[in-house]
């Protein structure tokens, strides 16, 4: 992965930019070599550089002030959630500091008559629901990193989650932010009511990978719970009859909260991990509504019928709670069930749900070709796959070989009419593949908001565009007096 | 008026442009800028798969021909696009490159978001003809920024839509209301917000304080199965109990014409406004309005439709709150259409424009 080269003159000048941070952050500065170490990398692990120090601010003041520091000093910054970015989001280059939001983890405020709530953005995402549902609300988009992943990372990715298909994704449950700019003003856009007015510039900010300045604070739309929820299981001898599944119970009107698929090899490797009792076939469907009992059975039945039309090789509805954990355990344990057996790279591309099964054939060739192992799991319902490329990290040359083949699978997401990436961000990862989905005069345009927001371009660099293609852009930072 | 039928025409046309353009659809929603007139004319389905619920289709399609194509598949545009025509006054067809421009959305929003919402891509050619293509057509897609946000709600100044992506939902079987008659604004915001709290799924949550009987009306709407629309009318109606007698119906028809157009101020003289306000703050922002004024508020009051004489600085007259005013009908004498940004953000959408809209042509001035 090709990265700038690190600006002498920044490293040169390290202690005196450092004790200028410690000037407006006493307390909140990082800087030796062994402590900065720890973000050294996110949970794209294959990549790493420990950056020349990291801040930790309280307060939205304490980040405007940081920022205005490293934009005196023309340092680059890399702005950073809880570090669980599967694309490299938060990887530091070594001239950079990392500006972490983790120590602004409050709600300010928990509104349910106007349905919001109001966080700092250091708050992970499970721990917003957290702090509305003994109330009976709960914060939507549900990645599957909710535990530990913080807002300020999801709205930077607009991430996504399991029951996107129903509820959305990021942007379309965010009401409004506050967000420090690079030049460090503070400025808000939206606000605790719907549509924020004026040009849509909260969302050209979600999903703009920490580029355009730091979100501080965020307004969430907060929803009732459902009275409860169910799934049903259905396992098929083909991925084509799945997917047609999947299209048909779309057609026939029923609006599913979730959609999951997996196939074989996936199934056989959760199965010998978790024990879920899944049958072992082709392709299975676990598909969850939602509502009061009554019509969670009436939504079941008719989603059986379908399927049943389809002659599935297992059909198993859930009547209990206890039945619907573990009809979920083997998809809730598919990531950690890979992880043991294998090193795996977790693709994020989105393809039309028609596409399917001529997706699914072609990753299948692929993966003869390449001698490497691809198991699918995946949100169907949006047509948002993971496929999972199994590889030996230990073995040299397997990261580039698998790499290769991730590069493969991507370009045939945009072939068929899908995208790079569906949830996870551009990041390094997918940086150098925009040429296979945009032409330049799109690649161009993204990057005139660049250039508006952060002329320096000095705010999470060498993410998101090929560096060849924003070279002429990236200006060499400020120098200071 | 110019009107290219095709994308590259119209990338001609805005390339060679020597003056302002006024940017328009169907010409329903009474905006007009300076200059020549421009409607960009290419019109038909791209393509439409039900079963994946996406709709690819160019700009200058008309919104009923849709609606019409959508409902043959059971399916429909969910964020319920308002028609202005007896609003404003005006005739023509509404284009989904207006309805998307103008992030046109009824009173559903509430409960599924608004037209961006379901926005998926773009393709548009901005002022200084460049085309560009932004989204795509798959429900989750993070690759890049986001300009289909941007340019749904951008009216035209950004740059000039040919064609939009849209995420298309199943029509359900029936609809139901619920109906509570005389309250006053404050509690029929406490009344919608005890239904939005609900786990039971309202669909629109409205009031106005003149109805056909001549007295005030708040409405609420279910959508779903019959069996579970029944359910959940039950449930509502014992939970609204405390604000008065609730009134259901069970009906086929979804369409709320009279609050999602607004009706009601039809053929008026009347300057007429559009609030979006925390939904607890509408009572006491009615209440600031000027003597005379008429009330309707939509998504559960975090949107208050007013019409109010001629030239009222509505801004001015409610003070600061936490929001926003637009001015939808009427001339204004001078106040401001839209609101005015905060300082901070005036040199950030002074530089976006600058970038796709470099001579300053595509609707002059019409959100400054």
């Amino acid at each position: 992965m090709e990265m700038p080269e690190p600006d002498p003159q920044i490293l040169a000048r390290k202690a005196r930019i450092v004790s200028r941070l410690r000037e407006v952050l006493p307390g909140g500065v990082i800087d030796a070599d062994a402590e900065v170490r720890a973000y050294e990398c996110d949970a794209l692990t294959a990549y790493k550089c420990p950056p020349l120090a990291v801040v930790l601010p309280s307060s939205t003041e304490e980040v405007a002030a940081a920022l205005k520091v490293c934009h005196e000093e023309g340092v680059p910054v890399v702005p950073r959630g809880a570090g669980t970015s599967l694309a490299g989001g938060a990887l530091p280059t070594a001239d950079c500091v990392i500006l972490g939001v983790a120590r602004m983890a409050e709600v300010l405020e928990s509104n349910y008559p106007d349905r919001y709530v109001h966080v700092q953005t250091g708050r992970t995402n499970l721990s917003v629901t957290g702090a509305v549902e003994a109330d009976g609300f709960f914060y939507a988009p549900d990645p599957s990193s909710q535990l530990a992943c913080a807002i300020a990372g999801n709205i930077a990715m607009n991430s996504g989650g399991a029951h996107c298909l129903k509820y959305g994704v990021t942007t379309n449950n965010l009401l409004g932010v506050t967000m420090v700019l690079a030049d460090g003003t503070v400025t808000r856009i939206g606000g605790p009511y719907m549509d924020a007015g004026g040009l849509d510039l909260l969302g050209l900010i979600c999903g703009s990978e920490g580029q355009l300045g730091v979100v501080t604070e965020a307004w969430l739309r907060i929803l009732p719970k459902p009275e409860g929820a169910r799934p049903v299981l259905i396992g098929f001898d083909s991925s084509e009859v799945a997917g047609q599944c999947v299209t048909n119970i779309i057609k026939a009107g029923v609006l599913p909260v979730a959609i999951e698929f997996m196939d074989r090899p996936c199934i056989r490797a959760t199965e010998a991990f978790a024990g879920a009792g899944y049958p072992d076939c082709e392709a299975l469907l676990i598909v969850e509504v939602e509502g009061s009992e009554a019509e969670i059975d009436a939504q079941l039945a008719l989603i059986s019928g379908i399927a049943q039309e389809l002659n599935p090789v297992e059909l198993r509805q859930s009547g209990s709670a206890e039945e619907s954990a573990r009809i979920w355990l083997g998809r809730k344990s598919a990531f950690g069930a890979m992880g043991q057996i294998n090193d795996y790279m977790c693709l994020d591309g989105t393809i039309p749900v028609s596409e399917l099964p001529r997706v699914l054939r072609r990753i299948g060739e692929l993966s003869g070709e390449y001698g490497l192992e691809v198991a699918n799991v995946f949100h169907a319902g949006d047509g948002n796959m993971h496929p999972l490329i199994l590889f030996n990290a230990n073995e040299p040359g397997q990261l580039a070989l698998c790499e290769q083949l991730g590069a493969e699978i991507l370009k045939l997401c945009v072939e068929v009419g899908g995208c790079l990436t569906g949830e996870h961000g551009v990041g390094i990862e997918k940086r150098d593949l925009m040429e296979v989905q945009y032409r330049p005069a799109d690649l161009a345009a993204q990057m005139d908001v660049k250039d508006v927001f952060d002329p320096g371009w000095i705010l999470n660099p060498a993410k998101v565009f090929p560096l060849s293609v924003s070279a002429g852009r990236r200006r060499a930072p400020d120098r200071a007096a | 008026m110019i009107e290219p039928a095709q994308e590259t025409e119209l990338a001609e046309a805005l390339a060679e442009a020597s003056g302002p353009v006024s940017v328009r659809g169907g010409g329903t929603r009474g905006v007009v800028a300076e200059g020549a007139a421009l409607h960009y004319a290419g019109a038909g389905i791209t393509l439409y798969e039900p079963g994946a619920l996406t709709l690819v289709v160019q700009a200058g399609t008309p919104v009923a021909e849709i609606e019409a194509v959508l409902a043959a598949e059971g399916q429909r545009l969910a964020f319920e696009p308002p028609d202005m025509r007896g609003l404003m006054g005006t005739e023509g067809e509404s284009t989904i490159g207006g309805v998307i421009a103008s992030n046109a959305s009824g009173p559903r929003r509430v409960a599924v978001g608004a037209a961006r919402d379901f926005l998926l891509g773009v393709r548009f050619v901005d002022g200084a003809g460049r085309v560009v293509q932004n989204g795509g057509r798959v429900m989750k897609n993070v690759t890049g920024y986001d300009l289909v946000k941007l340019m749904a709600g951008s009216h035209g100044t950004l740059g000039v839509l040919t064609e939009v992506s849209l995420k298309v939902l199943p029509k359900p079987e029936v609809a139901g209301v619920l109906s509570i008659d005389g309250l006053s604004v404050g509690d029929a915001v406490a009344a919608m917000s005890a239904a939005l709290g609900t786990p039971w799924e309202v669909t629109a949550a409205c009031h106005t304080d003149l109805s056909a009987n001549d007295r005030p009306s708040t409405q609420l709407r279910i959508e779903g199965m019959q069996a579970s629309v029944t359910y959940r009318l039950d449930r509502l109606k014992a939970h609204l109990a405390p604000f008065g007698e609730v009134e259901t119906t069970l009906s086929d028809s979804h369409d709320w014409p009279w609050f999602r157009d607004a009706e009601r101020f039809a053929g008026g003289e009347e300057d007429v406004w559009r609030l979006h306000c925390k939904p607890s703050d509408a009572p006491g922002l009615v209440a600031r309005l000027p003597e005379g004024a008429k009330v309707m508020l939509d998504w559960g009051g975090g949107l208050i439709w007013a019409a109010v004489a001629p030239g009222t600085d509505l801004r001015n007259t409610l003070g600061p709150f936490d929001g926003h005013a637009t001015r939808v009908r009427g001339q204004g004498g001078g106040i401001p259409r839209f609101h005015p940004e905060r300082p901070e953000l005036v040199a950030l959408t002074a530089g976006l424009r600058a970038r796709f809209d470099p001579r300053g042509i595509l609707n002059r001035g019409l959100m400054a």
